[in-house]
């Protein structure tokens, strides 16, 4: 099994390296450094300046690799930016000037004080959501949920939330409607809300993706010969199904949980939460490139950390891979 | 914008449409399609969704086809605006039915009245919306000119050539799945600016992905089957087989990928406007019309109307599509589903 | 209980399927007997009916699309279709119990020999102190080596003939006094089946239980089984004592099944197939 997790892990090697290599030239497509130059400099600046602030900076080094003779291969833009990822510098903020790696420190924790409470939440709704369908399948009950799911997939998140904070922030003020204090359990009522609008709003599809994999487990053989051995329904259905169901399961959430820190973009703008999906969504106005490239690049290094931890869950769960 | 243009724009349009229509027909000749046709009719939600689907369908074209008619701004008239030809633009909100205007002092009288009442600027909410359904319709097909044929010749290559070309295309299709959808196409549309041309471009070349694995995974299991052997046996060329005989056979695929996908489309698109990335404001689209309205509703006197129309109209394309498309695997395929 | 009466005894049963591509009669009218002590062999090609029937005895098809239409299945005099689902349950497995053709699917990959087993034990026979004792005389009288170390393994980790020796075990762990098998070796290589049939005669004569063998193969029914009942199509067409049919079967089914037994030596060189068209409907 060791090796099966160095072998993934190898895998994922060349798959960073090409987000690397597209986050680098989008980047350098939207922002070419000679007008940055030029906006720094001013726009009567001399070509020598220019050279010169470009030169500071490495700029005017080969974009890829370095043919130039007397200089190391490596020595281009991209393997510098390699080098700089590697060591967890993701730049500054072209607004700002703080580096990025700070704003992320910060906007970590109110993004996951939402998102991991709504996830628990949303996948304990789901599975016992799904475990009931499947119970009273093929019956008006098991219809009517499943239409309910399809109606729950077909609402726009953003009404969710729209919605969501109209009606219980504005209507009847169960809750603040906006804004976030750090620290403490005065922390609870702000988040509260979001909390919960984030768990119902993708409760519908995931109902549907468990039901289908718990269906499919209760189609199985080994299901017939327990209700051969006289166990009940409710026994099959919650050890039996349940179990077996759950390893299924287990590959579609768990590669989920690392991009959580990510926070979610509708949630965080309409709440007001400093998280990092906030940060994008500020990012994203304020045409702040470094920060945007940089959330692309942690993205994608989170869910490629998610696959991971999805194959070694798989490999323990499963007594089938895990006692070879 | 010339008369010629327009002509050439209409004309586009048109053959599209035919083309969508007639490339139906032709797979509707084969045995499985035949079949599934026929449980299709039974399943009476399907047939329902997919009336619903016209309709949004009819209502998106009419404002696409233009005629050589100018309206007061310069801009060619469309269909849509002719029907539209007698509603008045007001000067503010006004609720549905209304007989004035909607503020607590100051109340105008209409100039007409409005089935969904107006928005800010004062104009007629459902001929707002149905512009935006030809919005919805436009991205929705052009993304689904680009992505489909991608996904297509990609999969089907990947899974019958196997080997090197089966090692680039998954290397290629993971490293744009590892980059969390919403945060790509947020990087890409700055990149590009916003517009329908660039939406759908970026919705285009990320969304291949799906179909393009269920394609591979379907055309190794087929290209493992005994009737591809034969017909290799028989001399067939590969690309022969690929067109006589897997692409046939994996349509159904690309049919139901096609509906669910365009629901898929819509949503994201709506997504994107609402948070700035994605139409510009002014432009008919309902995911702007949810960012224009999204304060409208802690107004007093509240304004629910605006994002009442535009969530509506949304939802039943969104939730038609994908019953939609259930009913069709329900038809091609009634153990699986 | 009078030594007269069978242990089971199905009376004119009477089974379909009701599809949404048209009803299908499984089972058309048939009635046998099992007495306490004997083993009775069903034979017959797919779709005869006979697992349908082995299916139905506890009622373990899923009700919808089947429907009983009519017939009896007399448990010890009770009638099973006329039972509560408490009822059913309390006779699953510790009055009738089953064994299947696929053992490596019909035991839950990811619990362990020991826990299926004794979650059977637990469910039937709650006096019992030491379930785990229990569980090793068991896997001990299947055959199974070192059961003490085996019941710990999960089913992938154990060869397709020790899998069915579980399920055996499991069957028989609550004393059932009718075991139902469903083509137990099918799928199981001819060697590991031989060795199976024999370890079901040596359970069947310690134990002194019923089975009701399931079977399409007429070759390994002479040694175990006391009777046999032919079925096609939904009907029993022979049903004697096994010696009899054998020797002398009536039924040119029965004739063409038994031809269809691959003898060696015989120097045949085509192998005989049976001609549905011939055969009376």
């Amino acid at each position: 099994m060791f090796s099966y997790i160095i072998r993934r892990i190898l895998y994922s090697v060349p798959i960073l390296f090409g987000v690397i290599v597209i986050t680098f030239v989008l980047f350098y497509v939207v922002h070419p450094p000679h007008s940055v130059a030029l906006q720094m400099l001013g726009p009567k600046a001399k070509p020598e300046a220019i050279q010169n602030w470009l030169h500071n900076r490495g700029y005017d080094k080969p974009m890829f690799i370095n043919t130039q003779a007397g200089r190391s291969l490596f020595d281009s833009q991209l393997c510098h930016h390699i080098k700089s990822l590697a060591l967890f510098d993701l730049g500054k903020s072209l607004k700002t000037n703080e580096p990025i790696i700070d704003m992320f420190k910060r906007g970590a924790i109110p993004s996951l004080c939402i998102t991991v409470p709504a996830f628990f939440l949303g996948i304990t709704m789901a599975i016992l959501a799904a475990l009931f369908l499947v119970f009273v399948r093929e019956s008006l009950l098991d219809v009517t949920g499943t239409i309910l799911c399809v109606v729950s997939m077909s609402i726009p998140p953003m009404v969710y939330v729209i919605f969501g904070q109209w009606l219980f922030a504005t209507q009847w003020s169960y809750f603040p409607a906006f804004g976030f204090i750090p620290g403490g359990f005065s922390m609870a009522r702000f988040l509260a809300l979001p909390i919960c609008i984030m768990a119902f709003a993708g409760i519908g599809s995931d109902i549907r993706m468990y039901r289908a994999i718990f269906l499919e487990e209760a189609r199985s053989d080994y299901v017939r010969t327990a209700y051969a051995k006289g166990l009940s329904a409710r026994r099959v259905l919650l050890v039996h199904v349940f179990k077996n169901g759950m390893i299924s399961l287990i590959t579609l959430v768990v590669a989920s949980l690392p991009l959580l820190i990510m926070g979610s973009l509708i949630i965080e703008d309409f709440f007001g939460i400093p998280g990092l999906g906030n940060l994008m969504i500020n990012a994203t106005r304020s045409a702040d490139f470094t920060v945007i490239m940089a959330e692309v690049y942690v993205g994608s290094l989170l869910f490629l950390f998610g696959l991971l931890l999805t194959d070694i869950c798989y490999a323990i769960a499963d007594p089938r891979i895990r006692l070879k | 914008m010339n008369v010629f243009l327009l002509i050439i724009q209409d004309v586009a349009v048109i053959a599209v449409v035919a083309a969508i229509i007639w490339s139906i027909l032709r797979f509707c000749r084969s045995e499985r399609w035949q079949r599934a046709l026929r449980r299709f009719y039974g399943d009476w939600l399907g047939v329902a969704m997919l009336v619903v689907i016209s309709i949004y369908f009819v209502v998106g074209i009419s404002d696409l086809v233009r005629l050589p008619v100018k309206d007061p701004s310069g801009r060619f008239v469309s269909l849509l605006d002719v029907c539209f030809r007698d509603v008045a633009v007001e000067k503010n909100f006004s609720a549905p039915l209304a007989h004035t205007t909607y503020s607590l002092n100051g109340a105008e009288p209409l100039k007409g009245r409005h089935l969904f009442g107006t928005d800010q600027l004062g104009k007629d909410v459902l001929k707002q919306t149905m512009k935006g359904c030809s919005t919805a319709m436009l991205i929705g097909t052009l993304t689904s000119l680009i992505y489909i044929p991608i996904g297509i010749i990609l999969g089907i290559v990947a899974g019958y050539y196997k080997g090197w070309v089966d090692d680039v295309i998954q290397y290629v299709y993971s490293v744009i799945a590892s980059i969390p959808g919403i945060l790509l196409l947020i990087a890409l549309l700055m990149v590009l600016g916003k517009g329908v041309l660039q939406i759908s471009f970026v919705l285009g070349i990320t969304g291949w992905i799906g179909l393009c694995r269920l394609l591979r995974g379907e055309t190794l299991k087929q290209s493992e089957r005994v009737y591809c052997e034969a017909a290799r046996a028989l001399g067939q060329s590969n690309i022969n087989i690929i067109f006589r005989h897997i692409l046939p056979n994996v349509m159904h695929l690309v049919l139901i990928s096609f509906i669910l996908g365009f629901s898929g489309i819509v949503l994201t698109e709506s997504v994107l406007s609402y948070l700035g990335v994605g139409m510009p404001i002014g432009t008919p689209s309902w995911g702007v019309m949810i960012d224009s309205a999204r304060m409208e509703l802690s107004r007093d006197p509240m304004v629910w109307w605006n994002i009442g129309a535009a969530t509506g109209a949304l939802f039943f394309l969104v939730i038609s599509l994908n019953l939609l498309g259930d009913s069709l695997r329900r038809a091609f395929d009634p153990k699986a589903a | 209980m009078n030594p007269e009466t069978p242990l089971l005894s199905i009376k004119d049963l009477f089974i379909r399927f009701e599809t949404e591509n048209g009803d299908i009669d499984a089972v058309k009218g048939i009635s046998f007997d099992v007495q306490a002590g004997e083993t009775l062999a069903i034979v017959g090609e797919s779709g005869s009916g006979k697992s349908v029937t082995a299916l139905s005895l506890t009622r373990l098809i899923p009700e919808p699309p089947a429907r009983y239409v009519s017939g009896e299945i007399l448990l010890n005099g009770k009638d099973v279709l006329k039972m509560s689902p408490r009822e059913l349950r309390a006779i699953r497995g510790s009055q009738i119990a089953y064994i299947f053709q696929e053992p490596s699917t019909s035991l839950n990959p990811v619990f362990t020999i020991r826990n299926q087993i004794a979650e059977t034990i637990r469910l039937h026979r709650p006096d019992v102190k030491n379930v785990n004792e229990e569980i090793i005389k068991w896997l001990d009288l299947v055959g199974i080596v070192e059961p003490e170390k085996r019941m710990w393994d999960y089913p992938h980790q154990l060869s397709g003939g020790m899998q069915q020796r579980a399920m055996i075990a499991m069957a028989l762990s609550c004393q059932p006094v009718l075991l139902v098998a469903d083509e137990p070796t099918t799928a199981l290589d001819v060697t590991i089946q031989a060795q199976i049939m024999t370890q079901l005669r040596e359970l069947k004569s310690r134990l002194k239980m019923s089975i009701i063998l399931i079977t399409h193969n007429f070759g390994i029914v002479g040694d175990i089984a006391d009777r046999i009942a032919v079925m096609f199509r939904g009907k029993i067409v022979e049903y004697g004592e096994t010696k009899s049919i054998l020797a002398n079967p009536q039924h040119p089914y029965t004739k063409a099944l038994i031809e269809c037994i691959p003898q060696l030596g015989a120097g045949k060189k085509r192998l005989t197939t049976i001609d549905h068209a011939s055969l009376p409907s």
